[in-house]
């Protein structure tokens, strides 16, 4: 097992965060390239006339998930290495219904607005000062939310694991389920007129 | 199909964006290679929330240790990992940069609906950062750390999180729709 890198000493701490910066300006280029950096074309993943949104998250996702069980099966990567979220039941619900009202009204999420507001988006630097408040507002409120922010602590739990089946299988099925969201997608876009922007 | 290329052709010189396919492969990659060099996901918030801590530590006292930002400040000094999702965020910047410039993309505006003024978009872009600001603390990250990232590492956490923000999006959608259709 050679890789993470990182955990295994391959390489060390300080060039880590070189490549940090690397990955990240591959991150924000894809991102861009993608369209990203428009919040009228993200929006449009909710009202349908454009699905770019779902198309691109559900294929990044199924491309690092099958490299990541791949790579385990040919024992490059070790898979306890890697970081699997915790899961903290209330708080992740409650943080994903704010995040879903914050993009309904904003248009952006953190990492797009970053980009959007690298080419120049005013919106999405207003965008960004907003976020910046929220997290303060969080942050000195934190007292008052912290039972439920630490609540219904399942650790890091697999979705794999909780409903039993091997991983393989798991993701066969998130790819059964994508090809037939990105089919809807592709029909739905056809019936809503879309912008050029 | 026609009308877009006449549209591109008559506007500025913007290349078009890539298929969106491509681009989740490409992006993909990106998320892999991170888990493969670094163990972990990409990520935004969490760099947001860092830098506000070290901006926070001056006026939190040092022996303060238990308070949100105080215990970011704590740990991003005594652990470099912390650095980097701040690193990979300046990235961001950086690619995002580098794209709009390739792309003839590279240009000073508020986008908003014609239906809207730019005022009510500046207003609903910065309540709307609010929300998310806020959300991403209680979701531990946002889109691409907790959503993107959790959901490729088969964390719980991620898919429900990824469920919750897109559907509150589309439950609302109809409540916002002037500010986009």
């Amino acid at each position: 097992m050679v890789a993470p890198l990182v955990e295994n000493g391959i390489i060390s701490g300080n060039f880590n965060l070189l490549i940090a910066l690397f990955i990240g300006l591959g991150f924000g280029f894809v991102l861009e390239q993608s369209g990203f950096s428009s919040s009228r074309k993200l929006a449009g993943v909710f009202y349908g006339y454009d699905m770019t949104v779902m198309k691109v998250f559900f294929t990044a996702a199924i491309v690092a998930m099958f490299g990541l069980l791949f790579f385990s099966l040919f024992g490059w990567i070790d898979l306890e290495m890697i970081y699997v979220n915790n899961t903290f039941l209330y708080s992740a619900i409650i943080g994903g219904v704010l995040m879903g009202i914050g993009f309904i009204m904003g248009g952006y999420c953190p990492g797009t607005s970053m980009c959007a507001a690298a080419i120049g988006k005013i919106d999405a630097m207003v965008f960004i000062v907003g976020i910046v408040i929220g997290i303060v507002i969080f942050g000195i409120g934190f007292p008052i939310w912290e039972k439920i922010y630490t609540a219904k602590a399942l650790g890091p739990l697999k979705l794999s694991d909780l409903i039993g089946v091997k991983d393989g299988v798991f993701l066969l099925l998130l790819v059964v389920i994508a090809m037939a969201m990105f089919y809807a997608a592709e029909w739905v876009e056809k019936k809503f007129p879309r912008d050029v922007y | 199909m026609e009308q877009s290329t006449i549209e591109s052709g008559t506007h500025k010189r913007e290349k078009p964006y890539i298929n969106p396919y491509i681009g989740g492969v490409l992006l993909g990659i990106v998320l892999l290679s991170a888990f493969f060099i670094a163990g972990e996901g990409l990520g935004a918030s969490g760099a947001f929330k860092n830098v506000i801590s070290v901006c926070a530590a001056p006026i939190t006292s040092a022996d303060n240790t238990t308070g949100f930002f105080a215990k970011a400040y704590h740990s991003l000094m005594e652990d470099s990992k912390k650095w980097w999702i701040v690193m990979e965020v300046l990235g961001v910047l950086i690619g995002g940069l580098l794209s709009g410039a390739l792309s003839g993309r590279l240009k000073l505006k508020t986008e908003h609906s014609p239906k809207i003024t730019k005022k009510r978009r500046l207003v609903f872009a910065l309540l709307g950062g609010m929300f998310f600001g806020i959300g991403s603390q209680f979701g531990r990250g946002c889109t691409s750390g907790a959503a993107l990232s959790g959901m490729a590492s088969f964390s719980v956490a991620g898919f429900l999180t990824m469920i919750c923000i897109f559907g509150t999006g589309y439950a609302l959608a109809y409540f916002f729709r002037k500010n986009w259709i």
